[in-house]
């Protein structure tokens, strides 16, 4: 018997012996489900991918991003040095999407680490608690849910002053309110159930009722949803970054890429379309890893 | 000494027009070890007492006396669930999904501020007849019976005096009810438990309890010992008609 074997055999026993195997056996059995799924495969490595050539941007990029060269502008695609041809600058499109994969990644990171939470205390809050602090709470998010997400950011954007941030922060301020919706909807049917009731009667109380009871629920619903969100939160930094209010000039933003190479969309098509299927690509891979950590978290499917 | 002592009991759930009165007017006494059952079809309240006792059902009135201190209100002080247990009906819904036996069996000796937790949880485990290879799984890895039996455990981790069981057995197979049932009847032996057990099933309730009382539309109609249980001798009409449903 090799050692993979005893590995996963180990992995796979019905009969954990310690809380670290039982925990690392249900994660194994998680990967194995995720596996089978090909489409999700192949998202996880698109983004893999995308954040190995956001690290490695210095090695891979064959030109500065920034270095331009006017005499070689709007170069076509497969031309000798650029391959995805250059913008109106003589700037390496190719550099340029290399380099802006680190800002869609800083984007994305920030918004799933302020968005989610956010709507995670609030929907939970709110769903435990009840009585005023649910109607409170409730109202503030319909509210936020009322205005047309790009609209409001674009507020927020204009009140706070343009800039990656500040896209960041709109972007979250008007991504939470679904969050925590769906959290407080969890909450809802969690908080009636026996094993809540349990452990009320060994006096646990609220907070830890929410942290340690309530949360781990909500959780995997709420990441299978920020992961399908992640392609609409990608697509409106991308939008703020083309009306000009996200990332500014020069910076290699997909968006805003773009929204430079709009002008030239008759003659040289290949400046805004290039960045555009690098958008499209990412949101895909996002939206197809959603689907499938769907199949392997939502507690409702399984079991 | 009368260990749970439940006097006028009304419990009633919503307001004004939408209020429903669950339980009217039950008063019973249990005495220390003693095995108490409650007997009912469906909706007839029987849960609701075992409800409000705990604090889940919030809107009652009357008097509770538990091993002579009497209870109030909603909340209940950190002291009375370490006197008072409760198992509950359905297995499948009362351990926490991502929660493994280990875990569930540990936080609740935390909460009761026990030190020795892990040596616990093992005796815990073995007093239920579970063996240690049980203790790092999930619920979804137990049968009904396991779960039942992981679920007992935890109500008897405060090592508490009286034990609430809401039909403990109804969600489970009839092969797996009697081991349940027996190990029921003997925890309470070991630790002289006193019991107040709901069930519709009178077979059940005879075999467990010492004397019970017969619920319908919330009120309790009669209360009589288990040999005049087997007797068939119920005065009241009701009970007279569950005991020939059920013979």
């Amino acid at each position: 018997m090799s050692d993979t074997q005893t590995l996963r055999q180990w992995l796979l026993t019905e009969t954990p012996t310690s809380r670290r195997h039982a925990k690392l056996s249900a994660l194994y059995q998680g990967w194995l489900s995720f596996r089978s799924n090909t489409m999700a495969m192949v998202g996880l490595g698109i983004l893999i991918a995308l954040v190995l050539i956001a690290f490695a941007a210095p090695l891979l990029a064959p030109h500065d991003p920034f270095s331009q060269d006017l005499g070689n502008r709007l170069a076509p695609l497969g031309t000798e040095g650029h391959v995805f041809g250059t913008d109106s600058l003589g700037r390496d499109i190719l550099s340029r999407l290399i380099y802006g994969a680190r800002i869609t990644l800083y984007i994305v990171a920030l918004v799933a680490l302020i968005a989610p939470v956010a709507g995670l205390l609030v929907g939970t809050v709110s769903g435990y608690v009840g009585g005023w602090a649910d109607v409170v709470l409730m109202r503030i998010t319909d509210i936020f849910l009322a205005f047309p997400r790009l609209v409001l950011a674009l507020a927020f954007v204009a009140a706070l002053g343009a800039g990656i941030e500040n896209a960041v922060l709109a972007i979250s301020l008007t991504a939470w309110p679904p969050y925590a919706r769906i959290a407080r909807a969890e909450t809802l049917t969690i908080r009636s159930s026996d094993y809540i009731s349990a452990i009320k009667l060994q006096g646990a109380g609220p907070i830890r009722i929410i942290t340690k009871h309530i949360w781990p629920l909500c959780i995997s619903s709420l990441i299978v949803r920020v992961t399908l969100d992640m392609a609409g939160i990608i697509l409106a930094a991308a939008g703020l970054g083309f009306l000009g209010l996200g990332a500014q000039p020069p910076s290699p933003e997909w968006g805003a890429m773009i929204s430079e190479g709009r002008r030239f969309i008759l003659d040289h098509w290949w400046v805004a379309t290039v960045p555009g299927l690098a958008i499209f690509t990412v949101s895909l891979a996002f939206n197809l890893l959603g689907d499938g950590l769907r199949d392997v978290l939502d507690p409702k499917a399984g079991e | 000494m009368t260990m749970l002592d439940v006097n006028g009991l009304n419990v009633w759930f919503g307001k004004n027009r939408d209020r429903v009165d669950a339980v009217k007017g039950a008063s019973f006494q249990v005495a220390g070890g003693e095995s108490f059952g409650l007997v009912g079809e469906s909706g007839s309240g029987k849960s609701t007492i075992l409800r409000a006792i705990t604090g889940l059902a919030p809107d009652w009135s009357g008097t509770v006396t538990v091993n002579g201190t009497p209870i109030t209100g909603k909340k209940r002080p950190r002291g009375f669930f370490k006197t008072v247990q409760m198992v509950f009906q359905d297995p499948y819904a009362s351990l926490h999904p991502r929660h493994s036996v280990d875990q569930v069996l540990g936080e609740t000796l935390h909460l009761h501020g026990f030190d020795d937790i892990d040596g616990r949880v093992a005796k815990l485990l073995d007093d239920v007849g579970l063996g240690q290879k049980f203790r790092f799984r999930y619920p979804h890895q137990l049968s009904g019976g396991q779960r039942q039996r992981v679920a007992i455990a935890r109500a008897l981790a405060p090592e508490p005096t009286v034990l609430l069981l809401d039909e403990p057995t109804s969600a489970l197979d009839v092969s797996v009810q009697a081991e349940i049932l027996n190990l029921l009847a003997d925890l309470r032996a070991d630790r002289g438990l006193t019991y107040l057990m709901v069930s519709h099933d009178l077979s059940v309730v005879g075999h467990m309890c010492d004397r019970l009382a017969v619920m319908r539309n919330g009120e309790i109609v009669e209360i009589l010992d288990v040999a005049a249980l087997r007797a068939s001798q119920a005065s009241h009409p009701y009970s007279q008609q569950l005991l020939q449903a059920s013979l």
